[in-house]
């Protein structure tokens, strides 16, 4: 089964959310998880985790480093769905 | 003229089985209250764990803390930030520079919680799934560590470890810390989560647990003739130790003095306290020598006493030995009787209920004794609270933990 990109973005606000106590609607495409978002390299990391999980798909950590956006984040995912 | 500074202590935080801060716990234990309850939890039935009760937090974190707090810190840190933040508050947030601040948090099972999840993501989902703040929320320093983060301490953050006498042993650091001229102000006290099947199962294994799922809330009964054991509970106590200079410097309000602080370990055995109680001994003559006070100085106790059949009358002997006759002017009181035992967080919390006795002159009950052990040779307070005496008085808290450490800590009015 395959998410959509909006299911992607609202999936992955939810846990950034729960990461950093942000509200869902700041965790827009355009944001930068580390400018915006305020988020450390072990919250990252904590995310991808959580993503991997959520959306059953793999995000090598050579990729994690071009993901400077939330909707980097977005269109990686719904590229690597399989 | 002495150049070493008296530490007082200023702020006194705590969430605990009888409440989730300082004020609700002193007066459910004024009230005799007991926080053990049969768990809502299958984990009896499920492991074949022979107790089916605990002494759990009367408010749980996740009513207090927000959704990030808790998903990055170990149950254990949660409990002692919560209790952290009270006791800054309850100090006036002092004006400290960072650089004289420190905190010392002590767990003395560290973050099982963490550890066992992992454990069990690990084998259930693979590596790939285990989340990357695992080590820093499992390790025994990460309480420590929160609350230096906190409050931005500078002047060092520690975790001394010593099972059951952690919190106390970080009391008795902090105040170190302060005298030795490395800190004006020191957050210090224990905590501890390990409500969990695995050290409840644990425990159980090492026959230390009441049995008495039948009745929770009688089953810790210090110094009671049909004790079987303690009560395993949850929670943290913190307060904070300031120089009395810089205390008087900024007006604060001043509930007690930490006047003496004993340590010894008894060479002896990994779990049983020495049968003479040498070291329990010598750390309680160590305190009252440190503190510079008599034996006629001390009015009451808080014991160790933990409900276990041995234990309790070993350190009763040694406050009779320690104190000789003057013994009989002490109200003893065994305040697990209602919190059960919280571990590393004991020490902390029952130095609170230490310097609250002191302070409005009231020794706690304890409760559940409904036929004294015979062989008790103090005179334990039962049922309701004991008025302390008016002018200059004093009291030892014990503090007793696996592997033989003993701490004791005197504490004086002001």
């Amino acid at each position: 089964m395959a998410y959509s990109e909006q299911e992607i973005l609202t999936g992955l606000a939810e846990i950034v959310s729960e990461e950093t106590g942000l509200p869902t609607d700041s965790v827009s495409p355009e944001k930068s998880f580390t400018d915006d978002l305020d988020i450390d390299s072990l919250s990252m990391m904590t995310i991808v985790t959580l993503a991997e999980e959520k959306f059953s798909v793999r995000i090598p950590d050579e990729e994690v480093k071009n993901l400077a956006t939330v909707g980097d984040a977005v269109s990686y995912i719904n590229g690597a769905q399989a | 003229m002495s150049t070493t500074p008296d530490v007082v202590i200023t702020g006194l935080g705590a969430t605990t089985p009888l409440g989730g801060d300082v004020p609700s716990t002193w007066r459910a234990a004024l009230a005799g209250e007991s926080g053990a309850r049969t768990m809502d939890n299958d984990w009896a039935a499920t492991y074949e764990i022979p107790v089916s009760f605990a002494a759990q937090l009367r408010v749980r974190p996740e009513d207090v803390l927000s959704r990030p707090e808790m998903k990055r810190m170990d149950p254990s840190a949660q409990y002692a930030i919560i209790a952290t933040r009270e006791a800054w508050a309850d100090a006036g947030t002092p004006d400290v520079d960072p650089e004289r601040l420190g905190a010392v948090v002590s767990s003395g099972i560290g973050g099982i919680w963490t550890t066992l999840d992992a454990w069990d993501t690990l084998r259930e989902k693979g590596a790939r799934r285990v989340l990357p703040m695992t080590v820093p929320m499992l390790m025994p320093n990460s309480p420590a560590a929160y609350v230096e983060l906190e409050l931005g301490a500078r002047a060092g953050a520690h975790a001394l470890v010593s099972a059951c006498a952690s919190g106390a042993e970080a009391i008795g650091y902090g105040v170190e810390m302060i005298r030795s001229g490395r800190a004006d102000v020191v957050v210090a006290g224990g905590t501890e989560a390990a409500i969990h099947p695995m050290p409840l199962a644990a425990f159980a294994a090492s026959r230390t647990l009441s049995t008495r799922n039948d009745d929770p809330a009688g089953a810790s009964r210090p110094y009671d003739a049909d004790r079987d054991g303690f009560v395993l509970g949850e929670g943290a106590g913190i307060v904070v130790l300031e120089s009395a200079q810089h205390a008087a410097a900024r007006g604060a309000r001043v509930y007690a003095r930490i006047a003496g602080v004993g340590l010894s370990s008894d060479g002896y055995h990994i779990t049983s306290p020495e049968p003479g109680g040498r070291g329990q001994i010598s750390a309680m003559r160590a305190a009252l020598s440190d503190a510079h006070v008599s034996a006629s100085d001390i009015v009451h106790v808080n014991a160790h006493a933990t409900s276990t059949v041995v234990g309790d009358l070993i350190e009763a002997r040694g406050v009779r030995e320690v104190l000789g006759a003057d013994a009989d002017r002490v109200a003893l009181s065994a305040t697990k009787s209602m919190t059960g035992h919280l571990l590393g967080g004991a020490g902390a919390l029952e130095t609170i209920f230490t310097v609250l006795a002191l302070h409005d002159r009231l020794a706690p009950p304890t409760i559940n004794v409904s036929q004294p052990d015979p062989e008790l040779v103090l005179d334990l307070v039962r049922d309701t609270p004991r008025a302390l005496p008016d002018g200059q008085i004093a009291a030892v808290n014990n503090s007793f933990g696996f592997g033989g450490h003993n701490v004791a800590l005197v504490v004086a009015s002001v």
